[in-house]
């Protein structure tokens, strides 16, 4: 699909034709389809447990990574934006941590 | 570092960086508040994926031991994803877990990287490449809206047997079958998880909804010609950066309400 493109095309402003850079963009999907589709296969193979939920948070961060970081083009950016994204995330993960923890003593109370 | 600037030979007042002049982080004005703006619907996602993890952590879990060998949809425990979404249009009665689901996050990233060949047509200031794109992203986004809707039609009107709760009224036990799902009952667990169900995946359906009709404006923009007058094709990046978000979102919800 990316070599689909017509070299005699005109792009409308009459100066240089230059040819498409997607091949970044085709390997960033399939990467992203290829964990999607392991993350099938774990779910119908492997018991439900803790290392299987670790296994999913480790591959969603992944495909965070590369969304992030190729679709959405940080990983180009310069530092101070990369980390004026990053940092206010890990109260997120904070956040997260604490009311698992939250809701567990509540089970335990119930 | 911006007023370091080695044009002006005097250096008392630039009036290059308070005047616009310098991009702050080597961006646009308009991407900056974008990522800013994304930021903080970060967090309001966060806050319901958190919410969710936090009430899912409070009910029990479905324990063969206790609760029977078989799975069997209950208010007492929360259910297994698996169970709840196995099904598909025109496949009805077959069980087939997460297939449609599966289906519906391979559109959304799809989609995306249609979005990200659009915003590199854009670099290249091709016109017609931009458009193709364009619409092949409203499409995805179309396509993954219409899913969404059929499966909550689905997730509402519920199996073809229900589910049988006992429930007190009135100082005594009644038995009685409830079909399907809204913000009261729910024949697939507690209350609750439809609760969940349902804002959350309406929140992010939201947000692919006002994406669709920015990209369709995007769209619009781009065969008028007014990108190419203007040009830059910044404004379909701008677009690119909400929707990549809207994907992100939806790999996020995809773990922690479907396959965890």
């Amino acid at each position: 699909m990316a070599g689909h493109h017509n070299p005699e095309f005109d792009n409308h402003s009459g100066t240089d034709v230059t040819p498409p850079q997607t091949a970044i963009i085709w390997r960033t999907f399939w990467i992203l389809a290829g964990i999607t589709a392991l993350e099938f296969l774990i779910a119908f193979t492997m018991p439900a447990n803790t290392l299987r939920i670790a296994i999913f948070c480790g591959m969603t961060i992944v495909k965070a990574f590369y969304i992030v970081g190729e679709f959405m083009h940080l990983k180009h950016e310069v530092k101070s934006l990369i980390w004026s994204i990053l940092l206010p995330c890990i109260f997120v993960v904070w956040l997260l941590v604490a009311l698992l923890v939250e809701g567990g003593s509540i089970f335990g109370l119930r | 570092m911006a007023a370091t600037a080695t044009t002006d030979a005097t250096t008392t007042f630039d009036k290059k960086t308070w005047m616009g002049g310098v991009e702050p982080m080597n961006a646009s004005y308009g991407k900056l508040m974008m990522w800013f703006f994304l930021i903080s619907d970060t967090f309001t996602f966060s806050a319901l994926l958190v919410t969710y993890g936090l009430i899912r952590f409070s009910y029990p879990a479905w324990d063969p031991a206790i609760h029977g060998e078989v799975f069997q949809f209950s208010n007492l425990y929360w259910p297994i994803p698996e169970k709840v979404y196995n099904s598909v249009p025109f496949f009805h009665g077959v069980d087939l877990p997460l297939v449609f689901v599966g289906l519906m996050t391979f559109i959304l990233i799809f989609s995306s990287v249609t979005m990200v060949l659009a915003v590199e047509a854009g670099h290249r200031r091709d016109r017609a490449d931009v458009e193709k794109y364009m619409l092949w992203t409203i499409l995805g986004g179309l396509t993954f809206l219409g899913s969404q809707a059929w499966e909550w039609s689905h997730f509402i009107h519920g199996t073809d047997q229900g589910t049988i709760i006992r429930e007190l009224v009135g100082g005594e036990w009644i038995q009685r079958t409830i079909f399907g799902a809204n913000l009261i009952e729910n024949q697939y667990g507690p209350p609750a998880f439809a609760d969940l169900f349902f804002f959350i995946t309406g929140f992010h359906g939201t947000h692919v909804l006002s994406g669709v009709v920015l990209n369709i404006l995007i769209f619009y923009r781009t065969a008028t010609g007014l990108y190419d007058r203007r040009g830059h094709y910044e404004m379909v990046e701008k677009v690119g950066l909400y929707w990549h978000f809207v994907d992100l979102v939806w790999v996020f919800v995809f773990t922690f309400f479907y396959l965890v």
